[in-house]
């Protein structure tokens, strides 16, 4: 919902870029359309939440379960003690870094396509933040203590050791999940309004909707006060974009650990959470384009641009790889050369460690190509495997830096038990689950942004 | 209550563009009214110099906000880590700085969020559930392709039937008066 104060930009469309907004629907027509899905008994959708509230069933048991036995049932050991719990987490919380980039960081820099596809993005973050934020509690190992990351004065006379990376990582997810969460609700407000005004919708609806729409009633003085304090937390959110990451990297590089303690973890993390993020949206967004028949608001252009983002980052991507092993070799550390030069390349996770180079690095490639990059079904499939090598990438950084550290004595392999793999499986069902709730539950094209989006372009007689 | 609400209208008309409305506002305001509000689906770029309405202080009031954050952040650090329960870690200064900057950061940033949301909606006295324009016939036009402009109570020039005629020659698509008024 970026209403950015708009100059007249001479915007002139050249061939290169496909309209943001196919045909020329009235205002009313946008308002039938971008809600319908409220109405829809499609299906495919309960089949789809079957599915997702069974991984979630899933991740309640093994969540229970871990509780109840303790983390002895994960294929934890010493020295892999962080394993797969911490690469769910930051696989999760880079997911969510792509929203905001979207949402925030392209309305400062008043790029149109962003309208159509930011609130997608945005609850795509949210949820990829609940799910991000359940597994440090999980590996907490005794997660009823987790409250004592708050420094509130206790009974036991001390504090949170604020030295420590790990309560800037608490405040971190906190502050950004607060933030992507006002944002978010913000820029629903308007919308929140418009389906209670809208009598087909029923009653009982409108009511509760009405209830979370304020009072919304878009005189020009709220108006006014919406569009400045929107812009000031897109402002706010932007770097956070950039902090987030930067404090997860902090709790790998703080430590002395070979492939862990290098200066390159923040841009590093944060290039690959955008990546990340960038095909999580395209995972969602083109499957969601086709079966909702968006492809008006949802025009090539969306996904020429999320392409040439998403190869850009690749790259970004490519060149930290590049540089750390670099680092590694210039540093002169035969430790950090063993991680980086024999470890990874040749040591027991090798195949993994090829595969995620094969996935981050020769995927994105297939961008370059300007009809590929507007295939919906090209693009689907990289984004899935830029997922499972972003999956597997934090994995290598994990598990490949932690199983071979000073001590060829200390040296353990790892293994995941079925309780890891359930409570992986299950995050992606509540993931799929809340997503699934929220196309059902909330306007995920911003009704009253579009619509303004379609003025702005009449008014500069654009061919929109 | 609603009698004394300054957001109260009085006479209200309803028009089919964004273009027209602007026009009519700036017309109402080139006669003399004075407190006249305009509602529309989506934010208007002619509206606020339309009504002449003054650039609001938020942003100032949001810097405050986040800057009050960041003190209370680095506060709580310094005070716990430092002062109440000072730990020497290595014979390091007990005052980390550098170590209290990503929090402070973290803290100010959540602080100016809240401050900005709050520093929208108390000045606009929302969130509220009832408004006398909800009582307008066909408002509910405004969330989908209408564009409504009101004259506000307690406006100088405003007369029920000279306002009346004046905003008939402005053409609208109809003219409302919210019932309590009546």
């Amino acid at each position: 919902m970026g209403h950015a104060p708009a100059p007249a930009l001479p915007h002139a469309p050249s061939a290169d870029e496909p309209p943001v907004l196919l045909g020329r629907p009235t205002d009313a027509e946008l308002t039938d359309r971008l809600l319908a899905p409220l109405r829809s008994r499609a299906r495919a959708w309960w089949l789809l939440v079957a599915l997702a509230a069974g991984g979630t069933l899933l991740f309640i048991a093994m969540s229970v379960y871990t509780f109840v036995a303790g983390i002895g049932l994960w294929g934890n050991n010493i020295p892999v003690a962080w394993a797969y719990a911490i690469t769910n987490f930051v696989w999760w919380i880079g997911i969510g870094h792509a929203g905001t980039f979207i949402s925030a960081f392209l309305l400062l820099l008043q790029q149109r396509w962003r309208a159509s596809v930011n609130r997608i993005a945005e609850a795509m973050t949210l949820f990829a933040l609940v799910n991000a934020a359940l597994f440090p509690v999980l590996h907490l190992g005794r997660p009823w203590f987790a409250y004592w990351l708050i420094p509130y004065p206790s009974t036991m006379g001390v504090w949170p050791q604020f030295r420590s990376a790990l309560p800037w990582d608490f405040a971190a997810i906190l502050t950004y999940f607060t933030v992507s969460l006002l944002f978010w609700y913000l820029g629903l407000v308007p919308d929140l309004a418009t389906i209670r005004d809208r009598a087909h919708l029923g009653l009982t609806r409108r009511r509760i909707y009405g209830l979370f729409a304020l009072g919304w009633r878009g005189s020009a003085r709220h108006w006014q006060r919406y569009r400045i304090a929107y812009g000031l937390l897109a402002g706010l959110a932007t770097p956070l974009v950039i902090s987030v990451h930067s404090v997860v990297s902090m709790d790998f590089a703080t430590t002395q650990l070979p492939g862990w303690h290098s200066t390159i973890f923040p841009p590093y993390f944060v290039a690959g959470a955008l990546y990340s993020g960038f095909a999580m949206v395209l995972t969602l967004l083109i499957p969601l384009r086709r079966i909702y028949r968006l492809e008006t608001v949802i025009t090539e252009r969306h996904l020429d641009s999320m392409g040439k983002l998403t190869l850009a980052m690749g790259w970004i991507l490519i060149y930290s790889y590049a540089f750390e092993a670099f680092l590694a070799w210039y540093g002169g550390s035969g430790f950090e050369r063993y991680t980086f030069l024999v470890a990874r390349t040749r040591g027991p996770y090798a195949v993994l460690f090829w595969i995620m180079i094969a996935c981050n690095g020769l995927t994105p490639q297939l961008l370059w190509s300007r009809r590929l990059r507007r295939s919906p079904i090209v693009l689907f499939l990289a984004s899935l495997a830029i997922q499972a090598g972003m999956w597997l990438e934090r994995f290598i950084i994990i598990v490949a830096s932690l199983n071979r550290d000073f001590l060829p004595s200390s040296w353990r392999l790892y293994a995941p038990t079925w309780v890891d793999w359930g409570l992986l499986l299950g995050s992606l069902g509540l993931f799929l689950l809340l997503f699934l709730l929220f196309l059902r539950f909330v306007p995920f094209i911003p009704v009253s942004e579009v619509k303004h989006l379609r003025h702005e372009l009449a008014r500069e007689g654009l061919p929109s | 209550m609603s009698r004394d609400d300054p957001t109260r209208p009085v006479i209200l008309a309803e028009f089919g563009s964004a273009e027209a409305l602007i026009a009519a506002a700036t017309r109402l305001r080139e006669l003399g009214y004075r407190r006249l509000e305009t509602y529309s689906p989506y934010p208007l770029d002619g509206a606020e110099a339309a009504l002449s309405l003054p650039r609001p202080r938020l942003p100032w009031v949001v810097l405050a906000g986040g800057l009050l954050g960041a003190a209370l952040g680095y506060a709580v650090q310094s005070y716990t880590n430092a002062r109440d329960y000072p730990l020497n870690v290595g014979g390091r200064p007990l005052d980390s700085v550098p170590a209290w900057i990503p929090l402070t950061f973290e803290i100010g940033i959540l602080a100016a969020a809240i401050t900005a949301v709050l520093a929208l909606l108390v000045p606009a006295r929302l969130p509220r559930l009832w408004h006398p324009v909800f009582e307008v016939d066909g408002f509910e036009s405004v969330t989908d392709d209408r564009f409504w402009l009101a004259v506000l109570a307690g406006d100088p020039r405003y007369d029920p039937e000279r306002t009346r005629r004046e905003l008939e020659a402005l053409a609208p698509l109809r003219i409302a008066r919210p019932e309590a008024t009546t």
